[in-house]
C-alpha cells in the first residue's frame, strides 16, 4: 500500500504538523508523552498499524493548527526516536524536523528505582536522566546512578 | 512564582519545561564540588590527597595543633544513623581547628515536619562552609551538591555511595603495603547491600587490583556494578567460598551479613558461619596480609583475629579522621603545609 493511501486514510490539514514513522503501536504512548491525551483542545488525527516500507507498519498523528516545538518532540526520544516530522502551513510542508536526544532527558520522566530520591515528588530540582548509549537507548538517573528499564520508564512521565 | 520564594541571590536561574518549575543553584565562589563518588576523583587526587592524610598525621594523632580551617564550619547532615562517620568527620573538623553544627535527631529536626531535602539544604548552606551528609535515599548527596552552593562529602546514599569510606580505606591499604596498585583484594561478606564495598570495588579497578567477591547467593556483588567493572578491565572472581582464597590475598575486606536479610534464622546461621574469620584459619596467609572491616562488627571477625599482625580494622577506623581532614582541606581550596613539623605547634 502506497504513502499516498496512508495519509488519505485521514484529511489531510491546513495547518499543524504531522508525525510520521511512529513505530507501530506507540502512537497513544506519542499523544501521552506530548500531554496531548487529556488537555489538548485541537483536532488531532491517528492512524495505527498502517503498512510501511521502511517499518512494516507504523502509526501516525497529525495535530491540527499547532506547531510542535522542538523540546515538544525531543521528547519522543524515548517511544519514536526515528519519527519524520513535518510543519504543515497552508497544506504544504513548510518545515522537516528530526528528534534529537541531548546529553540529558530533562524533566519528561522521573527516575524508575524507588528508593531514589526524586520519588518524593515535592523536591523541586529537576528530574534528570542522562544519555549513556543511544543505539539502543541507554539512560541512568542523574542522581541515584540506576540505569533506567524504558518500558517502565514510560509509567513515570511527568 | 516558585523563584519568588528562595532567596534571588542563590537562585540564578528557573528552568520551565513543560510547566515544571525547577530551581538551578549557582555555587559559591572558589570552592571546589563535592564529593559525591569516587568519579569525582582522578587517580592522581586520590594518591595527592591520600599523602595529604600521611602528613596530617601527626596532626590527626593530637600531637600536633594545625589551625588550617580555623573559622571554617562543616554542617553534619545524618539522616540516619552513624557513629564512625559522623565522628570522624567532627573529629577531623576540630583538630583542624574548625567548628560543626549538626542537624541533630532527625525525629526532632524540621525533616519530621516534611521538609524537602532541597529546603534543608537551602538553610543549612546558609549556615556553613562545607556539608557531610548521610541519607537513606539513594541520589541524595548528587541532589543536595545540585542544591548546594558548598561543597558536598558523601556520607553514604542509601545503597548508593561512601566515597569518604573509600577514601580511608584506601589510605589504610596504602600504609600497609606502600602502595595500592595490583593487589589481591577479597571483598566477604553482604556485598548486594554494603555501599562501602560498591565505591571501594570501583576504586580498586582503577588501580588494577584483582577483585575477589566472596558472598552467599543472596548477598552476591549486584550485577550491574559486576558489569560496570569488568567494563572497566576489572579482574573479577565470585565465589562462596572465602576461606579457600585466604593465602593468596593481600588484603581481606569483611562486612557484615544482616540477620534482616533472610527469610528465617536457620538459613542465615547456615549462610553467615561461612563468612567467619578466626585467628586459626589465618595459618599460611601472606606475612603482609591485612584484614579491614568498616565496623560495626557481630560475628564475622572473632576477636582471636584482633592480637594478630593482620588485623587492621581499628586502624581503619582512626584513618578516619586523618583521611577526612585531607577531604576537608582539598574541598575547602585549604592547601595541607609540605612540613608539618612540631615547631611552634607540638602540644
Amino acid at each position: 500500500m502506497s504513502q499516498e493511501h496512508n495519509m488519505r486514510r485521514v484529511t489531510a490539514i491546513r495547518n499543524g504538523t504531522v508525525i510520521d514513522h511512529i513505530p507501530s503501536g506507540q502512537a497513544m504512548r506519542v499523544l501521552e508523552m506530548l500531554n496531548m491525551n487529556k488537555t489538548t483542545s485541537v483536532p488531532v488525527s491517528m492512524v495505527m498499524n498502517v503498512p510501511s516500507k521502511k517499518m512494516g507498519t507504523k502509526d501516525i498523528i497529525k495535530v491540527e493548527d499547532r506547531e510542535l516545538t522542538q523540546d515538544e518532540l525531543n521528547r519522543l526520544a524515548l517511544v519514536a526516536p526515528e519519527a519524520h516530522v513535518a510543519i504543515i502551513r497552508a497544506y504544504s510542508v513548510a518545515e522537516k524536523m528530526t528528534i534529537q536526544i541531548g546529553e540529558e532527558v530533562t524533566n519528561v520522566v522521573r527516575c524508575t528505582f524507588s528508593n531514589c530520591i526524586t520519588t518524593n515528588l515535592r523536591e523541586p530540582l529537576a528530574h534528570r536522566l542522562r544519555v549513556m548509549g543511544r543505539e539502543p537507548l541507554v539512560l541512568r538517573c542523574h542522581y541515584c546512578g540506576r540505569p533506567q528499564d524504558l518500558e517502565k520508564l514510560i509509567g513515570n512521565l511527568l | 512564582m516558585l523563584a519568588g520564594n528562595y532567596p534571588s541571590a542563590l537562585i540564578v536561574a528557573v528552568g520551565n519545561v513543560h510547566g515544571c518549575l525547577s530551581p538551578v543553584v549557582e555555587k559559591r565562589g572558589s570552592n571546589m564540588a563535592g564529593l559525591i563518588t569516587m568519579d569525582d576523583l582522578s587517580n592522581d587526587e586520590i594518591q595527592s590527597i591520600l599523602e595529604d592524610a600521611e602528613r596530617l598525621l601527626p596532626v590527626a594523632e593530637g600531637k600536633i595543633y594545625l589551625p588550617l580551617l580555623q573559622g571554617k564550619i562543616l554542617g553534619n547532615l545524618f539522616f540516619e544513623p552513624s557513629t564512625r562517620t559522623r565522628m570522624s568527620f567532627e573529629t577531623a573538623m576540630k583538630r583542624l581547628g574548625g567548628d560543626v553544627v549538626n542537624l541533630g535527631d532527625v525525629k526532632t529536626s524540621s525533616v519530621v515536619k516534611g521538609e524537602t531535602l532541597f529546603d534543608t539544604i537551602q538553610m543549612v548552606d546558609g549556615y556553613t562552609d562545607i556539608i557531610a551528609m548521610r541519607h537513606p535515599r539513594q541520589g541524595a548527596a548528587q541532589y543536595a551538591q545540585d542544591a548546594a552552593r558548598v561543597p558536598i562529602l558523601n556520607g553514604g546514599d542509601g545503597a548508593g555511595h561512601h566515597p569518604t569510606q573509600t577514601m580511608l580505606d584506601l589510605f589504610t591499604i596504602k600504609q600497609a603495603h606502600g602502595r595500592l596498585d595490583g593487589l589481591k583484594v577479597i571483598l566477604a561478606g553482604d556485598l548486594r547491600y554494603g555501599r562501602t564495598v560498591h565505591s571501594l570495588s570501583h576504586a580498586l579497578t582503577r588501580f588494577g587490583c584483582e577483585l575477589i567477591f566472596a558472598s552467599p547467593k543472596l548477598l552476591r556483588m549486584p550485577a550491574e556494578i559486576v558489569e560496570d567493572l569488568t567494563a572497566h578491565g576489572a579482574n573479577v572472581v565470585e565465589t562462596e567460598d572465602l576461606l579457600s582464597s585466604l593465602e593468596e590475598a593481600d588484603v581481606v575486606y569483611m562486612t557484615r551479613i544482616q540477620k534482616e536479610r533472610f527469610a528465617d534464622e536457620d538459613e542465615y546461621t547456615k549462610v553467615a558461619g561461612a563468612y567467619k574469620l578466626h585467628a586459626s584459619n589465618l595459618e599460611g596467609t601472606k606475612e603482609d596480609m591485612i584484614i579491614m572491616h568498616p565496623l560495626p562488627r557481630v560475628d564475622e571477625i572473632h576477636p582471636s583475629v584482633d592480637k594478630t599482625r593482620h588485623a587492621r580494622y581499628f586502624q581503619q577506623a582512626f584513618n578516619g579522621v586523618v583521611a577526612r581532614m585531607a577531604l576537608l582541606c582539598r574541598l575547602l581550596g585549604v592547601k595541607v603545609p609540605e612540613d608539618i613539623s612540631p615547631a611552634g605547634g607540638e602540644l
